[in-house]
């Protein structure tokens, strides 16, 4: 095996996955680095999502799927022998391409991912909840109605909220598949100030359709392609300097 | 040219006679569909007034208070000297072979629910589906027979509080288990049209599948699973025959779940034969049938207070 990069928090190496007989991620291997903000790019059903639901075994959730290699978090293999889901996920949030609150109070919302970690002291539930909205920019927004339920909120403040709950209980890294293409532009601008002010705290490996998005947000970014990685590289060198035709064509908009 | 247009004349026709046709088949269609629209509402109002003018002619015409019909536990309406109208017992048994049934099939319906939408997808469904629908098409005089046949003598020599065996609890039981289908199939529609996303929000925070279910698809369908019950409810409510058979038929309120009683639905049924049209005993059971009929009213009310409430 080769030697994992020291600061990485995630180290793929040689992954396959199939569902069923067919094969979606071919020989992955890359490492997604501490504090950074890495971008997963590439046309429509060429693995982004799969992958990303592999870092928190989110995956697992699909019956039939069989993979082999190796993500290493935390000096262990995920991907083999039985890992702790409550754990993990605890210490990987998701973000998902619609914002998904539960139809629940704004307070119930954030305070979920604590309370089911064991946190059951009010005071300590009222700080969390506070820090994470403000954390999201919605606490101006929802100080005054936190026991509204969150189904009345506006796409983009819905997203912010769902962000709120993740990062309420306290992660490590956060993954987000297509944050913010169900959102306005302004939404989608307010998710991306946000994206850059949490990556100094927390890891973040984020799936989108906007090169733009991924210029304008990222440090790293892999080109996916068929089940494949054609290119990863520094953000900015990939997209001014791709290094394979591929890429170039992509980024230039002559397919996907 | 002169063939080409009389080509379009003639497609021109054509196309005219179909749209004629169109229109006529649209007519025809929308005639059907209304009259089928107005012979129910004209039957439902017919039904309700007819209901409603026998239903008080005990009060109006033949002079029972309706307070004493209400309240009072004394019901013998064939007595020659001061025959009494209290149709409370009946009242009480119906709303507690009701509620009774539905506090036993209620939690087992859901629990079946849950097992089919969250636990067992794939195969439980197979399962329980066919149980379901067998339930469902079971008449009920069989459930009746069965529980007179098994039920009845099992409480008599379990119990030593149940006398005859016939009793309220027999009552109850049989009507859980009519009442089940209802309830398990509205609760699995309710459980399977949550949005996934819900699941997965929740299991991506780290929830195992239990908290998921009792912190957050429980909470979310709430408001069906709560309609499933007063559907059950509603069914339960309205039954005769099964309960008529096991319940005993007696008009006191009974002591204990043990002992015999009678529901308004069953003294319907029991008395409707030998009492003679327009004699006050046979108003009284019309009234008792109106009392069904406003009791159904609130269930309707109830219904539609909670699908209001959904949120998803
Ligand atoms: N549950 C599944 N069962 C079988 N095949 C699947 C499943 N989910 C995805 N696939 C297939 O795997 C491939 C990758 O899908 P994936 O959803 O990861 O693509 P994606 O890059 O996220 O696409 P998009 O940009 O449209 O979201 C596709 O060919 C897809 O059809
Ligand atoms: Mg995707």
């Amino acid at each position: 095996m080769e030697l994992a990069e020291k600061d990485a928090v995630f180290n793929i190496f040689d992954m396959n996955l199939w569902y069923g007989d067919f094969q979606a991620l071919h020989n992955l291997h890359f490492s997604i680095k501490k504090n950074e903000v890495t971008a997963i790019i590439g046309p429509s059903g060429c693995g982004k999502s799969t992958f990303i639901k592999t870092l928190n075994l989110m995956i697992n959730m699909v019956p039939g799927v069989k993979m082999s290699g190796e993500i290493k978090y935390q000096d262990r293999n995920i991907l083999q022998g039985s890992v702790d889901l409550v754990q993990l996920r605890k210490e990987i949030g998701m973000i998902f391409q619609k914002g998904n609150p539960f139809p629940q109070s704004i307070y119930n919302n954030v305070a979920y991912g604590p309370r089911i970690h064991g946190i059951k002291q009010k005071k300590k539930l009222d700080e969390i909840v506070e820090q994470s909205l403000k954390d999201v920019a919605l606490w101006e927004e929802v100080k005054d109605r936190l026991d509204s339920n969150a189904m009345g909120l506006s796409g983009g403040q819905q997203q912010r909220l769902c962000i709120a709950r993740a990062i309420a209980t306290k992660p490590d890294v956060i993954l987000m598949d297509e944050p913010t293409s169900a959102l306005d532009p302004i939404s989608t601008l307010k998710v991306e100030k946000l994206i850059t002010k949490l990556k100094e705290d927390y890891t973040i490996v984020i799936v989108t359709h906007n090169m733009q998005q991924a210029a304008r947000v990222s440090d790293k970014t892999a080109f996916f392609l068929n089940g494949e990685i054609v290119e990863f590289s520094d953000t900015d060198s990939l997209f001014s300097n791709p290094s394979d035709k591929r890429t170039e064509e992509y980024i230039t908009g002559r397919f996907g | 040219m002169k063939d080409e247009q009389t080509i379009t004349a003639v497609q021109q026709r054509l196309l005219k006679s179909r749209q004629g046709k169109a229109k006529k088949n649209e007519f025809t269609g929308r005639f059907i569909v209304t009259v089928a629209a107005i012979i129910m509402i004209v039957a439902t109002i017919s039904i309700t007034i007819f209901l409603a003018t026998k239903g008080l002619q005990s009060f109006l015409v033949s002079g029972v208070s309706p307070i004493e019909f209400l309240t009072s536990t004394d019901w013998n309406p064939t007595a020659d000297e001061n025959p009494s109208f209290g149709a409370f017992p009946f009242i009480f048994g119906t709303l507690a072979v009701t509620f009774l049934s539905a506090l036993i099939a209620g939690p087992i319906g859901i629990g079946g629910a849950i097992f089919m939408s969250e636990i067992a997808p794939s195969w439980g469904k197979k399962v329980l589906q066919p149980v379901i629908e067998l339930l469902v098409g079971i008449p009920s005089v069989v459930y009746g027979f069965i529980g007179l046949t098994v039920l009845v003598p099992f409480m008599r020599n379990t119990f030593s509080g149940a006398q005859t065996g016939f009793s309220l609890l027999s009552g109850v039981i049989v009507l859980s288990v009519m009442i089940l289908p209802t309830i398990t199939s509205i609760a699995t529609d309710a459980m399977i049209s949550l949005p996934s996303n819900l699941r997965q929000g929740s299991y991506a925070l780290g929830a195992t599948r239990w908290q998921t279910i009792k912190k957050v698809l429980i909470p979310a369908a709430i408001p069906s699973l709560l309609t499933a019950i007063v559907l059950g409810m509603a069914r339960a409510f309205g039954e005769a025959l099964a309960v008529q058979m096991v319940i005993g038929n007696v008009r006191a309120i009974p002591d204990s779940i043990l002992e015999p009683a009678a529901t308004l639905t069953t003294i319907i049924t029991l008395n409707m034969g030998h009492t003679t049209y327009g004699s006050v005993e046979n108003n009284t059971l019309w009234s008792m049938g109106l009392v069904l009929l406003i009791l159904s009213f609130i269930f309707i009310l109830i219904i539609r207070y909670l699908s209001s409430r959904r949120k998803l």
